[in-house]
């Protein structure tokens, strides 16, 4: 109220600081992880808006929107939960939920906020207005791999267990809970864009745990099984992350563990149709929204490459160097550019997709996750 | 566990080799950069863990300093502790153990 009020004040009075109406729908945040910060930035005018504080420790840190893309919820390393306004640059509520925490995911309505934690472990589950916690899932195990499906249910995985659950939140407060065996080690999971297939990328075996949630009374099986032929794995400096993105036409690209590969699968049989040699082990395999380039970045030591294959033909096309220690990428919604924290630059550099020149950069402390408010309409974003 | 008893024997000697072979300031601080970064991305920038353990002074009190160098070294099989032996020499390894066990510096 107080805020419609001195919206309203400023609107009448016309003063030079009037902030001008806005939609959100080309806004964002980059995570400043070292100083526990995010900047608003504004995708149309390639600037940084404002700035936030006091998000506590984002070192590993991630973010989902609210519906009407005006707030972001940020998931911080120390359990920290933080709905962040875009419009008015400030922080709106926040909670400590955890102790230790890797991130959350939205539901299909919007309606509900959860959390996937580390110490302790498992889920809650917060009403998204208000962050007050509605109830919990507790797992026994670390929870990777959170993300939203239809019916205002989520799926996860459990890294120490090696299952995937799905929890129904119909009745937010009383949580119903499917397990499901899946492998050893889970690391990330993923949810197709049509929300149908659950992956759980695993880390102590070759292969990838597959549950159809349409019908997951089946269970889940594997896929990609033995891509590591047995050979002996080079080191994972860091592990890899898993969303939709994984996925362009009618193909997912994935990550191969202790290879330096990405795995190319079909989407409708499940078999591995190809892959194609990187210069690391790939952390980020991201699909352009459009589908037509994938753009894989590195753990360290090789995290100052970027690679980009296109799909069409199954090549690698270019590779750049776009500064020291890239640590996520994010499109633009219909793809034309490409945004790209340079952590050790304190840069975030912003590039054509199509000719792979760099537009412009822009400063950021310790620059790490970039997130549009064009993931509150995507299903596991 | 099966090197304990080697490694606990080697100690005097290595402890005075590390000594005479101490990362450079310049390398130091590389160093502390790499832990707080790039180990950070498991066990968090301020050590407090992650997918990894916490590493901070508190939580490694008890740990015997041998069997931390070691993990570093060879990483830890079955868990997704890399062997970071490729990129840190003995030296190094035993300095950031050393720094971790007494508070590790920030950056």
């Amino acid at each position: 109220m107080r805020t419609l009020l001195i919206l309203l004040l400023a609107f009448l009075s016309g003063c030079a600081s009037t902030p001008a109406l806005r939609g959100t729908g080309d806004l964002g945040i980059v995570i400043e992880r070292a100083s526990g910060r995010v900047a608003i930035v504004d995708t149309s005018a390639h600037s940084i808006l404002a700035r936030v504080d006091g998000l506590g420790d984002l070192s590993h840190a991630s973010a989902v929107f609210s519906r009407d893309g005006r707030y972001a919820y940020v998931f911080g390393r120390d359990g920290g939960l933080t709905k962040v306004d875009l419009l008015l640059a400030r922080i709106d509520r926040r909670v400590i939920q955890a102790g230790n925490s890797i991130g959350g995911a939205i539901s299909q309505d919007g309606r509900l906020v959860v959390a996937q934690n580390y110490t302790p472990g498992g889920i809650k589950v917060f009403d998204a207005a208000t962050l007050e916690l509605l109830s919990e899932v507790p797992t026994g195990s670390k929870v990777v791999g959170l993300a939203d499906l239809a019916g205002q249910r989520f799926g996860y995985a459990l890294f120490d267990t090696g299952e995937i659950w799905l929890t129904d939140l119909t009745d937010p407060r009383h949580p119903r809970t499917r397990k499901f065996k899946a492998g050893q080690q889970p690391y990330d999971g993923l949810v197709t864009p049509n929300g149908r297939h659950y992956l759980a990328g695993l880390f102590g075996e070759d292969g990838i745990a597959l549950l159809d949630t349409w019908q997951p009374e089946a269970g889940a099986k594997k896929i990609l099984e033995n891509y590591g032929k047995g050979e002996e794995k080079l080191p994972v400096f860091k592990m890899p992350h898993l969303r939709g993105w994984a996925v362009a036409g009618n193909r997912a690209y994935l990550p191969a563990i202790g290879r330096h590969e990405v795995l190319v699968v079909d989407t409708a049989t499940w078999q591995e149709v190809g892959r194609i040699p990187v210069k690391g082990q790939p952390v980020f395999v991201m699909a352009r929204p459009d589908g037509r380039q994938v753009w894989v970045n590195f753990a360290f030591p090789d995290n100052g490459w970027v690679q980009v294959i296109d799909t069409h033909t199954g090549q690698l096309v270019q590779t750049l160097q776009p500064g020291k220690a890239i640590l996520h990428m994010e499109f633009t919604p219909r793809s034309e550019e490409v945004w790209l924290s340079a952590r050790d630059d304190n840069t975030v550099s912003i590039y054509d997709t199509a000719s792979f020149a760099r537009k412009t950069t822009l400063a950021a402390e310790s620059p790490s996750g970039i997130f549009f408010t064009s993931r509150a309409h995507r299903t596991g974003f | 566990m099966r090197i304990a008893p080697f490694l606990f024997l080697a100690v005097p000697l290595a402890a005075v080799a590390a000594r005479a072979s101490e990362p450079t300031p310049g390398r130091q601080r590389e160093l502390v950069h790499l832990v707080r970064q790039d180990c950070g991305s498991c066990h968090g920038m301020q050590l407090t863990g992650g997918l990894g353990l916490p590493l901070t002074a508190e939580a490694l009190r008890d740990k015997p300093l041998e069997g931390l160098e070691a993990t570093i070294h060879g990483g830890r099989p079955g868990t997704a502790m890399p062997p970071w032996k490729s990129i840190l020499s003995d030296a190094e390894i035993r300095w950031i153990v050393e720094k971790l066990m007494t508070g590790f510096p920030k950056e």
